[in-house]
């Protein structure tokens, strides 16, 4: 009797560790951050990237208008890929794009805008990376759908056209 | 009158490193808490990346504000999710991990207790 009710019970336990660990193979081993948010937009205090003055979020972000927030830099590559397509969205007219100079070099960021376009309606800058964090952003490049003061959507890593035309689904 | 007045100065002084590290000591212990994101098992503390290094003069920003400890966790993980503290809490999707030890532990007991002690 007592050896059966052993031998269940071993059973028992080894079942259910195998369902922990067969349920565990099925998530993705990658971290995947969560792209729909409806928090705020933090307020906080920059520069506007060409005049040098200081601005709060609160006069670069107006509430019923969609804003999109790039975060980009000169010295990152996978900006470079996507800054075509954000001139073709500027040229299209329906989105204000707010650009984010991060951790960036004034000099070469302007060489930058010189040689591929800027796309931006406004420019605001982030020395020291502090705004990104306080905006939930990972890195650059990111882009936010930002909607009366809230952010809609993620975007982490650069934009593709696939995201483009699924950014203008959402406007719509 | 000369021994008193170094006495004082090293009194005055003395304290004031220990603030300064105080607040580092605390920088410390948050940022090894905090886990960098986009890097491959390294706490905030440990990386170099651009976001570790952001995320480090967030928090010594934070402190000097006069956010406590819990508040900067709670104020971060707002932001980045759960995933960014390295010692989870208990919640719903948490709870097998804390509980499951002390299963363990209290099933293990059970079977040496009944094996070996009620044996005898």
């Amino acid at each position: 009797m007592k050896k059966k009710f052993l031998s269940f019970f071993i059973v028992l336990v080894f079942s259910f560790i195998f369902v922990i660990f067969f349920r565990g193979l099925q998530d993705s081993n990658k971290y995947t951050p969560n792209i729909e948010s409806k928090n705020n937009i933090p307020s906080f205090n920059t520069k506007n990237f060409y005049s040098d003055l200081s601005t709060n979020s609160s006069n670069i972000f107006e509430s019923d208008k969609i804003y999109l927030l790039n975060i980009w830099s000169s010295w990152c590559v996978p900006c470079r890929q996507e800054h075509p397509l954000l001139v073709n969205l500027k040229k299209e007219g329906k989105i204000n794009i707010i650009g984010m100079n991060y951790k960036d070099n004034k000099k070469n960021a302007e060489e930058f805008l010189e040689k591929l376009g800027n796309p931006y309606n406004e420019i605001f800058v982030d020395l020291d990376g502090t705004i990104a964090i306080e905006l939930g952003a990972y890195g650059v490049p990111e882009s936010f759908l930002i909607y009366n003061n809230k952010i809609i959507k993620k975007y982490i890593g650069p934009l593709n056209k696939k995201l483009i035309n699924e950014m203008k689904k959402t406007i719509k | 009158m000369k021994n008193l007045r170094i006495i004082l100065i090293i009194f005055l002084i003395f304290p004031m490193n220990h603030l300064e590290a105080n607040e580092k000591d605390k920088l410390n212990k948050i940022t090894k808490n905090l886990r960098c994101l986009i890097c491959q098992g390294q706490s905030v503390y440990d990386s170099d990346s651009e976001f570790a290094n952001s995320l480090k003069i967030l928090v010594s920003k934070k402190l000097g504000e006069g956010f406590t400890e819990d508040q900067i966790y709670n104020y971060l993980k707002d932001k980045y999710g759960d995933w960014i503290l390295y010692d989870p809490e208990l919640n719903k999707n948490t709870y097998i991990l804390w509980l499951l030890p002390i299963l363990l532990f209290l099933i293990g007991g059970a079977i040496i207790y009944k094996n070996y002690i009620v044996r005898k």
